[in-house]
């Protein structure tokens, strides 16, 4: 190496000539180190991002079924025809999914900021309780499925023995074929509330204390200090709170199918966009159409990311 | 200052270490090991404990993945889709998935070496657990366990009630669930699966009984005949009249045996392979009176399902498969079979069924009754076709309806148009 790196002063020419020894592969790939720097991370986008998008593309133009490597026919835009013209199971599935996100998201923002609010000025016991309230958000999404599949079984689920004590009658909970959306709907937003809070307190606490101090002495009640001050300074912050909890909720897949199985129960009743595309992958093994729904489903997912960022970017400014 | 050549050399570096790091034992065919995906079952239980015996004798060592019953059938759809070579022995059921995986050529052919095997003797096996797993002639599995359905009941609640007996029919069935039923306030007359899915299999029995089917002799769908109607509305009526309080339309075998297993159901119908959760102290609180019998008998006899519920097959990509084959050899040969009957899970061998050790530890009801379900038993519990998730769902549709009190004639009317379309689109 020293050889390579030491000028030799015998004669001018030396430099030159150790750099001719190097072979021209090594030239080329240190003029173009940027890039291979980056190739690793643009493979990894590749064969993790671009190709299954680029494949389930394919797949949706395909009668592709009963298995992907079988011989399939091209059939151009057939199946997006079908799955758009479906009012018994896909156009369902879109306005659970609709409704599946925006009420979980109403919740989880109003009692986020409710929490965050509470949690924004120091008390006694202040780290219990933000232990207390984060420890939902540590638990694996399936589990808490499960255990509220428990809770709430109707005949020997733990909440209709406690509504039982205060003299109110069995509900059915998740097995109802009209309140198993909303139970879900609970159970969404008792794990992913204290993500809100998390995200909220963080900015909460990062706002500067002369607004507030200003606002006080000008006489501005708590309400019109929030109303005023507080949340127009925290908008942005709430912006992405909405982003990621908005994405997530619109992919909720794990606490459907732990609470009321495959298909979203024997009425479809939670099935939405994600539970759908599952089913028709995993029981009906027909790649051509769940591939459809999943290429919409994913202009879905961009089309809200597009229209979220805009907005946050408008309140940048 | 000159750049130093050192990108060329660290890129070698990696590539090199990367290709070292693909070596190896990848389970090619001078592989010491084999691996074998099996299901959360009793079954499988009683096989962990005996695999050191086997891998003494062998020399193989035998990796266990055990999941269950849905997340295997995932991840069997993955792997299998992708040409995976890193399963050998598969645990499969034959009539949920064998057609779907024979058809798409993931399990390898075993005619020859079950053929070249007089020891493990072909011909011991039923018939038709073994027309099961055959696919165009083709051995592609081994029956490893059979499922018949019979009546599980209370003995105390019966005899508070003044019978002496357990119903032999299903009208019987009906009247002595409603007379317990409002002898014992908060208690069930009757529990079963309700789920859309997972009740086709149990409502069969009943199918069957009132003398219908799921499809007739010429493959047209018959669940809207008069005898299905019948089934439908007797199944759903059942439970909606005489069912927990609080029925829901999601109940599988685990809810619906939790309920009779904590004392809040009379009756229950179920696969007898389950028996075990009943009886097991640990599980059960009705240990010391539950009683099994017979299906009662409908219109049409007593005819409750006699399937072979799961199999072992080979996935056709492992490279593996003369170890895979001395896997199966072991666990399906004869002496293992004989020992899971024993131990309470009945199997496909006739000589099994033929010595009366097999049978000797069951409870003896459960015994007797395993002998006339076997006697009288259908073959298939859901519809024979490939893609039986989707099918189930749509001849399981009138079964939740009639449930939830929906018009069950209707139901089934919807139903078998729907099913005929289904069966025209797969013979396509």
């Amino acid at each position: 190496m020293s050889a390579v790196l030491t000028p030799r002063t015998d004669s001018p020419e030396a430099p030159a000539a150790s750099v001719d020894t190097t072979s021209a592969w090594s030239r080329w790939a240190n003029d173009h180190r940027k890039w291979l720097f980056a190739a690793p991370a643009m493979a990894f986008v590749a064969v993790l991002i671009i190709f299954p998008v680029a494949w389930t593309g394919y797949l949706s133009l395909t009668d592709a079924e009963g298995s992907v490597r079988a011989e399939s026919e091209f059939i151009g835009f057939q199946n997006y025809l079908d799955v758009l013209t479906d009012t018994d199971r896909f156009w369902p599935a879109v306005w659970r999914t609709v409704l599946f996100t925006g009420v979980v998201l109403f919740f989880e923002v109003i009692l986020g900021m409710a929490i965050a609010l509470l949690l924004w000025r120091p008390f006694r016991g202040e780290k219990w309780v933000r232990v207390a309230i984060l420890l939902p958000l540590v638990a694996t999404p399936v589990a808490v499925g499960m255990m509220w599949r428990l809770i709430f079984d109707p005949n020997i689920g733990m909440a209709n023995q406690l509504l039982g004590w205060i003299g109110i009658g069995p509900q059915p909970w998740l097995a109802g074929q009209h309140s198993a959306l909303p139970t879900t709907m609970f159970i969404d937003i008792w794990q992913w509330t204290p993500m809100v809070v998390l995200i909220l307190l963080a900015g909460l606490t990062s706002l500067s204390d002369e607004p507030q101090e200003a606002a006080r002495i000008d006489g501005a009640s708590s309400w019109q200090r929030f109303r005023h001050v507080t949340l127009p300074l925290l908008m942005p912050t709430v912006i992405v709170a909405v982003l990621l909890r908005g994405i997530d909720a619109l992919k909720t897949f794990d606490i459907l199918y732990a609470t009321k199985g495959r298909g979203g129960g024997s009425f479809h009743e939670v099935e939405t966009l994600n539970v759908y595309a599952y089913g028709l992958s995993f029981d009906y093994n027909d790649y051509g159409v769940s591939s459809t729904v999943l290429i919409i489903f994913f202009l879905i997912i961009i089309g809200v990311m597009w229209a979220l960022t805009y907005r946050k970017k408008g309140l940048g400014r | 200052m000159r750049r130093r050549p050192i990108i060329g050399t660290s890129l070698a570096v990696v590539v090199a270490m990367s290709l070292a790091a693909c070596g190896g034992d990848g389970g090619g065919e001078d592989s010491k090991t084999v691996r074998v995906t099996l299901v959360n079952h009793v079954w499988t239980e009683n096989i962990k404990k005996v695999l050191p015996e086997f891998e003494k004798q062998s020399g193989l060592t035998v990796e266990v993945t055990q999941l269950g019953e849905d997340q295997l059938s995932d991840q069997y759809n993955v792997k299998l889709n992708a040409g995976s070579d890193d399963l050998d022995v598969m645990m499969y059921r034959p009539l949920q998935e064998g057609k779907l995986f024979a058809k798409n050529k993931y399990l390898a052919d075993l005619s020859e070496r079950v053929k070249s095997d007089s020891a493990f003797e072909i011909g011991d096996f039923q018939a038709g657990p073994m027309q099961a797993t055959t696919y165009e002639d083709n051995i592609v599995g081994l029956p490893i366990i059979t499922e018949q359905e019979v009546l599980y009941y209370r003995k105390d609640l019966l005899t508070k009630s003044g019978f002496t007996a357990p119903p032999k029919t299903l009208d019987e069935l009906k009247a002595q669930a409603a007379k317990i039923e409002a002898d014992n306030p908060g208690v069930a007359g009757f529990v079963a699966r309700t789920g859309k899915a997972a009740a086709v299999t149990q409502f069969s029995s009943f199918l069957f009984s009132f003398g219908g089917d799921f499809v007739d002799a010429s493959g047209k769908a018959t669940v809207n005949t008069e005898q299905a109607k019948q089934a439908y509305a007797y199944y759903g009526g059942l439970l909606r009249d005489h069912g927990p309080e609080n029925i829901s339309t999601d109940m599988s075998w685990s809810e619906a045996m939790a309920i009779f297993t904590q004392g809040k159901a009379a009756f229950y119908t179920e696969a007898n392979s389950l028996y075990k959760n009943a009886t097991d102290p640990t599980k059960s609180k009705v240990v010391d009176s539950v009683g099994f019998a017979a299906f009662p008998a409908g219109p049409a006899g007593s005819k409750p399902y006699n399937i072979p519920s799961w199999a072992l097959g080979v996935n056709d990509s492992s490279e593996n498969k003369d170890n895979a084959w001395k896997f199966i050899q072991w666990a399906a040969g004869k002496e293992q079979a004989l020992a899971q009957q024993t131990a309470g899970v009945p199997g496909a061998r006739t000589s099994v069924w033929a010595n009366p050790a097999s049978t000797a530890t069951l409870p003896k009801d459960l015994a007797e009754a395993n002998t006339v379900s076997t006697a009288n038993g259908v073959g298939h519990d859901r519809p024979l076709v490939v893609k039986v998730a989707q099918a189930r769902e749509i001849v399981g549709q009138p079964i939740v309806d009639a449930i939830t009190g929906k018009d069950a004639a209707s139901s089934a009317d919807t139903a078998n148009a729907a099913f005929q379309k289904f069966l025209d689109d797969e013979a396509k």
